[in-house]
């Protein structure tokens, strides 16, 4: 069996969550492993909620936000993909493959947008293989 | 922490849920999880049976802890929480997970989507744990209404407000109200003649004691939330004033400059000073700066000379107004497609091509020809062609139907027939006459000897086959009923242009915070059963902005949406959300980083004890302070970073 990664999906309330449930109003398939968990804008996405999904079992981590320009409090989305950089380097110097996480832009029109995103998504992490977790050591707020 | 005692319930929806989802299991897997103490699988956990079995098992186990797993929050989770309520719970010690429309439905595999179910309700379950009762806060709705654009949806929501005694400000950007509605002559399938049934309409909301018309003026800024918005609009100079003048007209009539009418698409002229056309509302004119000879060279000043009233204003600046409405409705309207870069339909390069608005202007007896209908040479047409969807139903430009060209394309060919000798070829993909009274409209035309040809044209040109065709148009394309291909000489060709959204739909979105489809026109809260709310509370949407439709669709959803301020101006208060920001004080350093983030000025800095503290009603609950603070002394009400971790610890079974 091949294997299936763990991949935890953050999605804004207004956009990305809306285009998650429109995939699914209109029928289009999309590969299981992606969980959504629902926050207000991706502005509420802290870093530690990622390195905490990595920490609990987690294969990759999926932020979805409104597209630039679009977020329902103005501007969380530029602050969520402010918080980017400094975390792609701190997973780098943790080992964490740059491809297991990603920031991108859903809005509530774009169903099919939202699978294309998931599947690639999980494609590439399960191109990574499992995560493997040496957290023990590494201690974080 | 109480000790709590979770109920979890599981729906099938019908075979929504239950044909994929192996319900089943997910109950027995609920039942070994943590702290839960019955876990229950039904056909409809919406209806009244399941809310009742809720309701049941609340009062009987002593529950103070509810899942349910059945479709999008965003779709019950106020059916659940209310029912919740009912049973004498807080509202907000309820949690949904969403097990159709992001498992069900798209997941094919029948053990993986029963696994995804699992791994949503342990995160469901091991969240609601940490939920917190809230309460939610009252705060009053301002009567007064912002209505955004000044065609017939903008003035029929405005007189419906108006009309039961509240306060409307109409913003409209152009120096009169009207819309695209006051350029068309007659209106299908009735032949009621446009303007004599619109300008009533436009005449008392220009006079109406509790309409404040904008006219001229465009909204540069919205602030606030449902129930109390502030708005900045800005009036732009007219340089005239609007106090002093009468509307008598003589300043048109003196100005000895002229310019391509906007109203009448550029077939006729109008002057340097103008309105737009004669029954313009207000009847106040402007001077516009690009054509008028004291702007650009700085003499004339005849309009000034002969203004008895010396209302004429030069020095005019442009006027901020800062209003505040409880709510707002956008009702911006649409574009006329530009059918220039479709260039095999020769569209400017074919004087007599004409776009359908050109055309109604040229029908139109106070329009550019007076009414007649003619060739740019002044002559009467012998023939003409109507091709329907230009820009729409294509994949190249619009891929939805327009909706209105089917049957503003048969009233032409009345037009057309009952003014001129000629013949009238409707070149056709699909009629598609849905209205009330359009199929036996069309029913009507096809026996005013109209001639139907079904099938895309493939080109419009002058390069002429045989004698017969020299000096015409010939529309060239296939007669898919007939399987040939057809050459049709004609005098006049009228594109049937699509509707689209306008062009400045993005600015609007951005500006009112609300979304735009695929397509561009904004989106409403639901497509079938919330048409004309937007996701931004207190923002409603009616006419074609939100997509293509004829007068009486748009003249619906500018009475509903205008039924919906109404409402809630009755009520008097909403509530406000109860999911905001709280500061701890105690941990709070003082580092102000939150301060800066927060998009609504909500947070306020305490000088004396150094602290920050949020506002309530300013906060919208975005929680982009709270993963800032460096000292995690912010908790986000019912999306604390407990309860985060909590969920993501659950899918993650
Ligand atoms: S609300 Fe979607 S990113 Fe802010």
């Amino acid at each position: 069996m091949s294997f299936e990664p763990k991949i935890v999906g953050f999605c804004c309330n207004w956009c990305s969550y809306r285009g998650a449930d429109l995939a699914g109003t209109a029928r289009m398939k999309c590969s299981p492993n992606v969980r959504i968990i629902r926050v207000m804008c991706s502005g509420r996405v802290e870093p530690t909620f990622i390195l905490k999904a990595f920490e609990l079992g987690a294969d990759g981590v999926l932020v979805l936000g409104c597209h630039p320009g679009d977020c329902h409090y103005v501007e969380g989305n530029y602050k969520a993909a402010r918080r980017m950089p400094l975390l792609k380097k701190m997973l780098a110097q943790m080992g964490i493959e740059e491809d297991r996480v990603r920031l991108d832009w859903v809005s509530a029109s774009e169903g099919d947008r939202f699978v294309a995103i998931v599947d690639e998504m999980t494609e590439k992490v399960r191109a990574l293989g499992p995560f493997k977790n040496n957290f023990k050591e590494a201690k974080y707020g | 922490m109480e000790t709590p005692k979770i109920g979890v319930y599981v729906c099938h929806c019908g075979s929504n849920i239950a044909g994929t989802v192996d319900v089943q299991q997910v109950v027995e897997f609920a039942k070994k999880l943590d702290s839960v103490v019955v876990a229950r699988e039904y056909k409809f956990m919406c209806s009244d049976p399941g809310q009742n079995m809720i309701k049941e098992d609340i009062k009987n186990l002593k529950l103070n802890r509810v899942v349910v797993a059945s479709c999008s929050p965003l779709l019950h989770e106020p059916t659940f929480r209310h029912a919740v309520q009912e049973a004498g719970l807080n509202p907000y010690l309820f949690e949904m997970a969403n097990i159709r429309e992001q498992c069900s439905w798209t997941t094919e595999d029948h053990e993986k989507a029963t696994e995804k179910a699992k791994a949503l309700v342990s995160a469901a379950v091991k969240r609601v744990r940490y939920h917190q009762p809230l309460e939610t806060k009252d705060v009053p709705v301002n009567p007064a209404t912002l209505i955004v654009g000044g065609g017939i949806a903008g003035i029929q929501a405005a007189l419906e407000i108006a009309d039961a005694g509240h306060k409307v400000y109409l913003v409209e950007k152009d120096p009169s109200i009207g819309g695209h509605m006051i350029q068309f002559d007659k209106t299908f399938p009735t032949l009621d003649c446009s303007a004599c049934i619109l300008t009533p309409k436009m005449t008392s909301a220009g006079s109406h004691p509790n309409i404040e018309l904008m006219t001229y003026s465009e909204v540069e800024d919205v602030s606030g939330f449902i129930g109390n918005f502030k708005v900045r609009v800005r009036k732009k100079a007219r340089f005239v004033d609007e106090e002093k003048c009468n509307g008598c007209g003589v300043c048109m009539e003196k100005c000895p400059w002229k310019a391509p009418s906007e109203f009448d698409l550029g077939l006729g002229e109008r002057k340097a000073i103008y309105t737009p056309f004669p029954q313009a509302v207000p009847n106040i004119p402007v001077i516009d700066k690009e054509h008028c000879v004291y702007f650009l060279r700085g003499r004339c000043r005849a309009c000034e000379k002969f203004c008895e009233r010396g209302a004429i204003d030069f020095e005019q600046q442009d006027k901020i107004v800062e209003l505040e409405v409880g709510n707002i409705i956008i009702a911006t309207g649409y574009d006329p497609f530009d059918p220039t870069p479709i260039v095999k339909y020769g569209y400017n390069r074919y004087p007599n091509v004409y776009t359908a608005l050109e055309f109604e202007r040229l029908c139109n007896a106070a329009g550019p020809t007076g009414g007649k209908i003619v060739l740019r040479d002044g002559s009467e047409p012998k023939s003409v062609a109507i091709i329907h969807c230009v820009g729409s139903r294509d994949e190249n430009y619009h891929r939805y139907c327009s909706r209105v060209c089917c049957m503003y394309a048969l009233k032409y060919s009345h037009l057309i027939k009952e003014k001129t000798e000629a013949d009238v070829y409707q070149m056709y993909i699909d009629m598609r006459c849905f209205g009330k009274g359009y199929e036996e409209f069309y029913e009507r035309l096809s026996k005013e000897g109209v001639k139907f040809i079904r099938g895309k044209v493939a080109e419009v040109t002058d390069r002429a086959l045989t004698d017969e065709e020299k000096g015409k148009l010939i529309v060239c394309g296939e007669d898919t009923l007939l399987g040939t291909v057809i050459r049709v000489p004609v005098d006049m060709v009228i594109l049937c242009i699509a509707l689209e959204p306008r062009s400045d739909a993005k600015q609007v979105a951005q500006l009112f915070r609300i979304s735009q489809g695929a397509d561009g026109f904004f989106i409403e809260r639901h497509p079938k059963l919330d048409p004309v709310a937007t996701m931004t509370d207190g923002i409603f949407i009616a006419g074609c902005c939100q997509g293509p439709k004829d007068i009486p669709d748009t003249v619906a959803q500018a009475s509903a949406a205008a039924t919906r301020v109404l409402s809630l101006i009755s009520k008097g208060k909403v509530e406000l959300e109860a999911t905001v920001a709280v500061i701890d004080e105690e941990k709070c350093s003082g580092c102000r980083v939150c301060n800066i983030l927060c998009p609504y000025n909500a947070i306020t800095f305490i000088e004396d004890k150094e602290v920050s503290r949020v506002n309530e009603a300013l906060c919208k609950g975005c929680g982009t302070c709270v993963a800032a603070c460096p000292s995690a002394a912010i908790t986000h009400k019912h999306f604390t970073t407990e309860e985060i971790m909590a969920e993501i610890e659950g899918v993650l079974v």
